[in-house]
């Protein structure tokens, strides 16, 4: 497989992934009247101020044989976790989190209050109120989680260098593959790749501010407002 | 059997609400609320001014917010009891809660809106239950619409129909006409009237608007500063209101402070003194005071009489002359302000001023029935 696809098969399971598992820890950030919440949102947001090198080798010792995940993994599979397509994206799954949990979250908090209120006064239980008002409500923000979380772990690289190495077609991302190209002086081929990138990375910027200013309404979005 | 479907049956046997709520404040240090009231079936209106603690006892009796002391209950049923610690959440209470903003689903149809509270129905019943509420509050070719379609007076015709489809014990509505002109206003009530002639529910209507008390009126319960202040019919309650924010919330415009001279007790009245220094006395309804105290009268200003001469023969005991220092016309009504020593504000229609000749300046005598001063506290 080339850099470009195995690129976007990673970020794809990751922004799935991340929708699965930031939904539930948002709506419990939002919602939540803990008094220690902070501490989770630090914990949460991390990775934005982190240098992606620090976070990708703590992942590698983890991962590794003698890490509690990687002596997991082999019990569990068989073989280690570290320099795998699985490794590469638990490791991308932490990075990209605040970008997932952060958009879900506050478009929860922005749900008015009294919608809620009206929600339990006519009988409805928390899941059918997240089903029916909170989620409907929070499209933008479920499509702005899905976006980020996608694009961002396109463009990483130096967790991936980290924990996934440089395998062609198991780890080997576009992001490390231009770096491969300019390191040998293949300028051109480069330039491909990176403006490739460049020019994806702008269309979905484009999409998700489109979304949240609501230029228009995607017909799928009626599926779930119904 | 589910109760609802009971309730939609026609033969359940409506329970009056009982509420006794403390709600202290966020230290702790005193309640902001602590109020016991009762609403058997029909409406009871529960009038204060804002910041009384009105919507608060709403949201205790819906669940919505927890008292730290009290004992809610339709009927037998028990729905907080801070001693025995029941605290049935908001979904399971079955009462039905219109907010001020009306709170609409702004994602959903009219119909849809609806149907919310429904779901434990077969879509058949629903179906009915649905088409029988549109057609009772006349919304029935707007169900297809989303709210932010439709008119205001439209938006609350769906809030109301949303919370009473779902055969709720209990209706709380807070403000919910705000912003109706009087027609919308009066239509509205009308078909939420003629809906609970066949349900018979208690209906908790919050409001602060005098002409919403006198359109609805059955009862009232008069709230100030988290204390219930007086309750009973609303000629009795707001024609005679206690408290000075109470009578202003009440639409009494002259809210005068004066000294009692003497108790007149054979007479039923008293004279008391207006202002500090002005020579202004009036006879008002004999209370518990003696000479010397302080008190306040509130007299509505349409309730003074204007004259352009001293009247002569005439049962009403006070008869005070003074000067027009202002006059002033808004719509049909115009607001005058008199001095005599003390300033009333009269109310007279425009065609009284042209009949009378009053101009600025011109003296004047005010009449004031005796029984038309309120002391309050």
């Amino acid at each position: 497989m080339n850099s470009l696809g195995l690129s976007f098969e990673l970020a794809g399971c990751v922004a799935a992934i991340l929708l699965l598992v930031g939904t539930p820890v948002a709506y419990w950030l939002a919602y939540s009247n803990w008094r220690g919440k902070f501490l989770l949102e630090s914990i949460v947001a991390l990775p934005l101020v982190l240098p992606p090198t620090v976070l990708g080798f703590y992942a590698l010792l983890a991962m590794g044989p003698r890490g509690p995940l990687g002596k997991l993994w082999i019990a569990l599979f068989g073989h280690g976790l570290a320099f795998t397509f699985s490794g590469l994206v638990l490791a991308s799954i932490v990075y990209s989190f605040p970008f997932a949990v952060q958009p879900l979250m506050v478009s929860f908090e922005s749900v008015d209050q009294k919608l809620l209120d009206a929600s339990a006064v006519l009988g409805a239980g928390r899941w059918r109120t997240f089903r029916r008002v909170i989620l409907p409500l929070s499209l933008p923000g479920v499509v702005t989680a899905l976006v980020l979380s996608f694009a961002h772990t396109l463009g990483e690289f130096g967790v991936v260098l980290m924990v996934g190495g440089n395998l062609t077609g198991v780890t080997r991302t576009v992001s490390i593959d231009i770096y491969d190209l300019v390191q040998s002086l293949e300028y051109g081929e480069a330039n491909h790749l990176a403006l490739l990138l460049l020019a994806m990375s702008f269309a979905v910027l484009c999409f998700v501010y489109a979304v949240n200013r609501r230029v228009w309404t995607p017909a799928w979005t009626r599926w779930v407002a119904k | 059997m589910d109760a609802r479907v009971d309730a939609m049956g026609g033969e359940v046997t409506s329970s009056a609400l009982v509420a006794r709520v403390g709600k202290e404040r966020r230290n702790g240090a005193s309640f902001v609320l602590d109020v016991s009231v009762e609403a058997p079936p029909g409406i009871t209106i529960l009038f204060g001014p804002s910041g009384a603690g009105k919507s608060t006892l709403l949201d205790c009796i819906a669940g919505l917010v927890r008292p730290e002391a009290g004992k809610i209950a339709i009927g037998e049923d028990v729905l907080f009891d801070s001693v025995l610690r029941v605290d049935i959440p908001p979904q399971q209470r079955r009462i039905a809660y219109v907010f001020q903003s009306l709170a609409l689903f702004p994602h959903l149809t009219v119909e849809r809106n609806i149907e919310y509270g429904l779901t434990d129905l077969p879509d058949q019943d629903r179906g009915t239950r649905v088409q029988e509420i549109l057609a009772a509050f006349r919304i029935e070719r707007l169900r297809n619409q989303k709210p932010s379609q439709i008119s205001g007076g439209e938006r609350q015709r769906t809030a109301l129909a949303r919370s009473l489809v779902t055969a709720p014990r209990v209706l709380l509505l807070d403000e919910p006409l705000t912003g109706l002109d009087a027609e919308l206003k009066a239509a509205l009530v009308e078909d939420l009237r003629a809906w609970n002639a066949l349900k018979r529910i208690p209906i908790l209507y919050v409001t602060h608007s005098r002409e919403e008390v006198d359109a609805l009126g059955e009862r009232v319960i008069a709230i100030d500063n988290g204390r219930v202040v007086s309750h009973g019919a609303p000629m009795d309650v707001l024609d005679a209101p206690r408290r000075k924010r109470l009578a202003q919330a009440a639409g009494f415009e002259n809210l005068l402070s004066g000294t009692v001279l003497d108790l007149r007790g054979p007479d039923g009245v008293m004279r008391v003194k207006l202002g500090e220094s002005s020579s202004c006395e009036i006879e008002v309804p004999l209370a518990h005071a003696s000479a010397g105290d302080r008190v306040q009268v509130a007299i509505r200003a349409g309730d003074i009489l204007l004259a352009s001469e001293r009247p002569h023969g005439l049962s009403a005991r006070n008869i005070l002359e003074g000067r027009m220092v202002s006059l002033e016309q808004r719509g049909t009504m115009c607001i005058a302000q008199i001095d005599c020593g003390v300033t009333f504000v009269v109310h007279v229609t425009p065609g009284a001023v042209r009949a009378l000749e009053l101009t600025m300046g011109k003296p004047v005598w005010l009449v004031l029935k005796t029984h038309s001063c309120h002391l309050v506290d």
